[in-house]
């Protein structure tokens, strides 16, 4: 069960993943992005990770892409047109991507060597409590220093909505 | 029991009944709009009106299904799908009483016991704007457009505060589900008088209760806040388009995010199934669920009452509400609450 549910949704995300570059439409776009968040979110639960699958539908696919959405309608954006691409990029994205696929292979198998692999239902530290200790305990100060750096960008975006206003 | 089959007839039971009750719902309410406002309401089908959510539904059902010719058809038909789909999902993990023993098969009357009940609830339903959104710029009109942006900027703001008062009660409570804070509210002060959130210390949530609710007709679109469906402005907002069974997807889920929302407030603000005062379990018919419907559904006359009597903010007004009102509050709701739940202990 949790095998046949975690390969619906794996595959569910990659569709969505690639149908975010495809689509013509920016609103379709978005939604695809939301589609893989979504299932994102369904593979964390599937791993024990409660609130982080909570958190990740609540923050990114409710609060931020609906942003996303709203400015897309607000400025009114239309479908792109599509180029042929440079030749450069025809001729080598084939390549770069197999490329690219070859050196992460790469990477995750020695980094983790004598790894078994992931087992569902082998780790149940994920709920609130253990969210919330680790944060304010062990990882107390990247913690703070990440709010503090999403303050400056919230005031910095405040002072260049002013200066557009003037 | 098989955990899958008992599931499957868990959910069975609690869709059709919440199908059953949205039906009625709209029947409830057009009574109790019209008697408010001293109007007699729907009478004529069946004794009192009673099948009239019957013919209505027969109505929709036969009438032409209409897609505009310059909408962006695949979302178009998401959309209401998409609403009715997300307002379903999360009455999962609401708990609407006690382990009861059906047939010998000892089960919870609640479908999921999630430990962050609360924070999916509120994750799902900050994703139900998605449906009005969509369906308001799928149908490539100006005035369902219009709608979905006051829709998605109204949504946002008012999740704020609705976030802010539910986290109060959860201070309190010490848990994030359901139905551990349903228990953590099973006591009586003075032996009489019942320990629920909204009374209890160390800061009776009487305030985030309050906010709670307003916030809640916000965040379902109602009256006084349904300017994603002003009539008098937009023709009908963002569903102008929608006709037959599209049009009653997206009053469906109007209604059973109603419901759910009515569900969460009593749960953490009402004690749930818990009863008034102790000592009601040996009355026949008087059980946990009764108490929990009861509760539920004098909110829901609430949201009915609102509609009855208020008229719509101007769209200023609200943002401003929202903003400079609601989010103040809630947030020193918040801070009073977790200082005395932290100095008593």
């Amino acid at each position: 069960m949790t095998a046949i549910l975690f390969v619906l949704f794996a595959a569910v995300a990659i569709v969505c993943g690639i149908n975010v570059v495809l689509r013509k439409h920016p609103v379709e776009s978005a939604l695809a992005l939301i589609g893989t968040m979504a299932s994102l979110s369904v593979i964390y639960l599937q791993l024990g990770a409660q609130f982080i699958a909570a958190a990740q539908v609540f923050v990114y696919a409710g609060a931020i892409m609906v942003l996303f959405t709203f400015v897309i309608m607000l400025v009114n954006a239309g479908a792109e047109e599509k180029s042929r691409g440079a030749w450069m990029a025809r001729l080598a994205g084939g390549p770069l991507l197999v490329a690219l696929i070859a050196i992460l292979g790469f990477v995750v198998w020695r980094a983790f060597p004598g790894s078994e692999g992931v087992t569902f239902g082998g780790y149940t530290g994920g709920t609130a409590e253990n969210v919330g200790r680790a944060i304010f305990t062990t990882y107390l100060l990247p913690f703070e220093i990440t709010s503090l750096l999403v303050l400056i960008a919230i005031v910095g975006a405040v002072v260049l909505g002013y200066k557009e206003l003037d | 029991m098989n955990f899958y089959l008992l599931s499957v007839i868990k959910a069975a039971v609690v869709v059709g009944v919440l199908m059953l009750a949205l039906l009625y719902l709209q029947w409830i309410e057009r009574r109790v709009v019209a008697r408010i406002q001293v109007r007699l309401g729907p009478n004529r089908v069946g004794p009192w009106g009673l099948l009239q959510p019957i013919a209505d539904s027969l109505k929709l059902l036969l009438k032409e299904d209409l897609i505009p010719p310059g909408a962006n058809k695949a979302l178009y038909v998401l959309a209401p799908f998409l609403a009715i789909t997300l307002s379903l999902i999360s009455i999962s993990v609401v708990p609407f009483g006690p382990r009861v023993t059906v047939a010998g098969v000892p089960t919870w009357m609640q479908l999921a016991d999630l430990n962050v009940g609360v924070i999916l609830i509120l994750a799902i339903s900050s994703l139900t704007v998605y449906g009005v959104v969509l369906a308001g710029w799928a149908s490539n009109s100006k005035y369902p457009l219009l709608g979905a942006l006051r829709a998605s900027a109204q949504m946002i703001s008012y999740e704020l505060p609705l976030g802010l008062t539910v986290a109060a009660p959860l201070l309190m409570s010490n848990t994030l589900s359901l139905r551990g804070i349903v228990a953590s509210q099973a006591h009586y002060y003075w032996g009489f008088f019942p320990a629920w959130n909204v009374f209890r210390g160390p800061f009776p949530q009487l305030i985030g209760a309050a906010v709670f609710t307003v916030a809640a007709f916000a965040e379902t679109n109602r009256v006084p806040f349904d300017l994603p469906e002003a009539e008098t402005e937009l023709v009908a907002g963002f569903h102008t388009e929608y006709s037959s069974m599209k049009f009653a997807g997206f009053f469906m889920a109007e209604y059973s995010n109603m419901i759910t929302i009515c569900c969460l407030g009593t749960v953490l603000f009402l004690g749930g199934w818990l009863p008034p005062f102790p000592g009601l379990d040996a009355v026949p018919f008087v059980g946990p669920l009764f108490w929990f419907l009861l509760k539920t559904g004098v909110l829901l006359f609430i949201f009915m009452w609102v509609r009855a009597t208020m008229p719509r903010l101007r769209y200023d007004q609200l943002m401003r509400f929202a903003w400079s009102f609601m989010f103040p509050v809630a947030m020193a709701n918040l801070l009073i609450t977790a200082l005395l739940v932290a100095w008593v202990g």
